[in-house]
């Protein structure tokens, strides 16, 4: 497609992102003992919708799959805090040297505490926390994504969780975190995820009268259609998109 | 209570509703009557009070001029901007996200830029020069930023020449970017894979001359404010909170800095080759409004340091990629300069249009579909003027992120405005929340 060839590295992109790494391709699906969850599916190979796919592929249906749990050794510290936290963890990814724990809600509290106060973890810095909502990972549709960062040794780490639509409650973090304070509210605000304990959980961004949680897929953009110059240009929402 | 044709009195049924119309404080006074509502004053500054630093609304419950309570109402500026990324192709988003903290806009671009390139696995593909060009930027636009911040804050307390050689510098730093980017705010410039285009002939002179320049103004500061005794007056123990306070609300910056404790991601967690960079981290050990004035201070000095060493690389870079090499990724068209202004590289648009097929739809598949980011979630936070500023990207494997979230460190560090004023007077309110220095377009995104 590209006139002159990549002059370049050799990891240049040659294939669709999603069978690049090793880690997303389909076949893990399929490996014992690797839990690899689909959180969406991807149609077509060009991503258009509402026109006609006339390239041939457009029955084509790929698994949307985000980077798999890693196997032991992780190597480095990785190993040091998931020593630590392996009670507590349902999965743990690496994926582009950062690590990721999965913790389910209700081992929440006692791995942040953990997380905050053992002297060889000492995660004393919580960024905050951000909302992620995958209406296709049936039963954990909502995440709640913490960043923590220890001054002490000078690491990183992230901690998910997840809660259903049906019941998005998730512990406030606050007791634990004051600075977690501010973000709850905000991710309430945009996913509606309820944070159980936070000392005043009210919307922050939006109006306190606003209907619905903005950021969630099934919101709406909004947005009218332009007229320029005699054409008419429709809302982002509305326009071709190869996603 | 008084009719006012302006301010119709609030819908609400809980206590007494006053509207303050001016010239009816005797009707208020009397309105009160005895029991809890006399000692009780509620008050609304904001959300358009000239010194609460744009559209910040705080309720203050105040007792004579002593403030007991103390919060932030917030929200005033909320664009949905990351909504808008999710409908945008990666490259777009970076014109999105300059536009959060518009006065740090080089900050937004790059966490989130750090964030595309370390999912897409090129983050040791970028060209040096595209590195330096960067950090030359950051440091100018900590710069700038902070001189904002000393200005408003000078203004807000009756310094109002602090604030006119404030904005008169930052205005030779907008014409450095305007020079550079073609931008004196909302650059889009830094994008995935590099920057958008090389240094224009002759910047590294002016950035030169400018450093030179500052080197003679920012004395300047220091010598009307340092030692001036109204200056420290008002802002010696002011907003005082220390390392604890600031590790528990997360607060980073010159706030953590002011505490003694010289925590910077640029020396903790270095990103764009700043390990490689001679800089000190600054600090300051009395956690007052005048440490925070004293650190912003000398890391404008420090900012400088690091400029004239980026303009001597540069000087040796002439010529050399500006955009990582990988086709699939690097932005295909060129911008230069016409007898009309800046605009598309004619170059470009002949050799897409008059010589290769190829290329045409090369650029067309790249610019309108753009390109796929693995899936995945990647946070690479930078020490913004204000703070640690982080960009979480999360990608499904298309081609526009699936989420981007900003943790600002204004929507951060506002938590501990609270804390800071309350116990204080209202005057001292202004002088903590400058000290934090937040911006709204950050706080609301």
């Amino acid at each position: 497609m590209s006139d002159d060839k990549p002059a370049g590295p050799a990891k240049a992109v040659e294939q669709p992102a999603t069978e690049q790494s090793p880690e997303n391709a389909p076949e893990a699906l399929g490996e014992p003992g690797v839990e690899v969850r689909a959180v969406g599916e991807r149609q077509g190979m060009f991503g258009v919708k509402g026109s006609g796919d006339t390239s041939g592929y457009g029955g084509l249906v790929a698994p949307v799959v985000l980077p798999g749990a890693a196997q032991r050794p992780y190597g480095g510290w990785f190993d040091t805090v998931a020593d630590k936290l392996d009670p507590l963890v349902e999965q743990v990814v690496i994926h582009r040297g950062e690590i990721t724990f999965h913790v389910h809600r209700d081992h929440l509290v006692a791995a942040m505490r953990l997380i905050r106060d053992d002297p060889a973890l000492r995660f004393e810095f919580l960024s905050g926390v951000n909302g992620v909502h995958y209406p296709g990972d049936a039963g954990r549709e909502l995440h709640a994504v913490y960043h923590l960062a220890s001054f002490t040794w000078n690491r990183r780490i992230r901690v998910e969780t997840s809660a259903p639509d049906s019941d998005p409650h998730i512990p406030s973090m606050v007791p634990i975190y004051p600075a977690a304070d501010w973000h709850e509210r905000e991710t309430w605000d945009m996913f509606g995820l309820q944070f159980d304990g936070h000392p005043a959980l009210t919307r922050i961004l939006m109006p306190d009268d606003w209907p619905g949680h903005p950021q969630r897929k099934d919101y709406p953009l909004g947005g009218i259609p332009v007229e320029y110059k005699g054409a008419t240009v429709p809302p982002p929402d509305q326009r071709r998109s190869y996603n | 209570m008084s009719t006012d044709f302006y301010a119709d009195p609030a819908d609400t049924s809980d206590g007494k509703v006053f509207t303050v119309s001016g010239q009816d404080w005797g009707d208020i006074a009397s309105g009160l009557g005895e029991g809890d509502a006399a000692e009780r004053v509620v008050v609304n500054m904001g959300p358009q009070h000239p010194s609460t630093h744009g559209v910040l609304r705080l309720i203050l419950e105040i007792e004579g001029e002593t403030v007991t309570e103390a919060r932030c109402g917030i929200g005033y500026l909320h664009t949905g901007i990351e909504k808008n990324m999710e409908y945008r192709t990666w490259t777009q988003g970076v014109t999105f996200c300059t536009r959060m903290d518009y006065l740090s806009p080089f900050y937004n671009e790059m966490t989130y830029v750090l964030g595309v390139e370390r999912l897409l696995d090129i983050e040791d593909d970028i060209p040096e020069k595209a590195q330096v060009m960067r950090v030359l930027l950051m440091e100018l636009n900590r710069i700038s930023s902070h001189l904002v911040c000393i200005a408003t804050g000078g203004m807000e307390i009756g310094a109002l020449t602090v604030m006119t050689i404030g904005f008169r510098e930052r205005e030779l730093v907008l014409d450095l970017f305007e020079l550079i980017t073609g931008l004196r705010m909302n650059h889009a410039f830094i994008r995935p894979g590099g920057v958008a285009q090389d240094m224009p002939p002759g910047a590294l002179d002016q950035i030169r001359d400018f450093v030179a320049l500052m080197k003679k103004r920012l004395p300047e500061y220091a010598a009307l404010c340092n030692a001036n005794p109204i200056f420290k007056a008002r802002l010696e123990n002011v907003g005082h909170l220390d390392l604890e306070g600031c590790m528990a609300l997360g607060l980073t910056g010159p706030v953590l800095r002011s505490t003694g404790y010289g925590f910077d991601l640029r020396k903790a967690q270095p990103y764009c080759g700043y390990e490689t960079y001679d800089f000190d981290v600054q600090t300051w050990d009395t956690a007052d409004s005048y440490g925070r004035f004293r650190v912003r201070l000398n890391e404008m000095w420090e900012s400088l340091r690091i400029i004239e060493q980026a303009a001597d690389r540069l000087a040796k870079l002439e010529g050399a990629p500006v955009m990582v090499a990988d086709k699939k990724v690097a932005w295909p068209s060129q911008l230069s300069i016409g007898s009309d202004g800046m605009g598309n590289s004619l170059d470009h648009i002949r050799h897409i249009m008059g010589e290769s097929m190829e290329a045409l739809i090369h650029h067309f598949k790249l610019v309108t579909e753009g390109f796929r980011v693995p899936a995945g979630q990647a946070y690479v936070p930078v020490e913004s003027p204000r703070g640690e500023l982080g960009a979480h990207v999360v990608s499904d494997g298309g081609t526009r992120p699936f989420r981007a979230h900003f943790r600002d460190p204004s929507f951060n560090n506002l938590q501990a405005m609270g804390v800071m004023s309350e116990g204080g007077q209202i005057a001292d309110v202004i002088v903590a929340i400058a000290s934090i220095d937040p911006v709204m377009g950050g706080v609301d995104r």
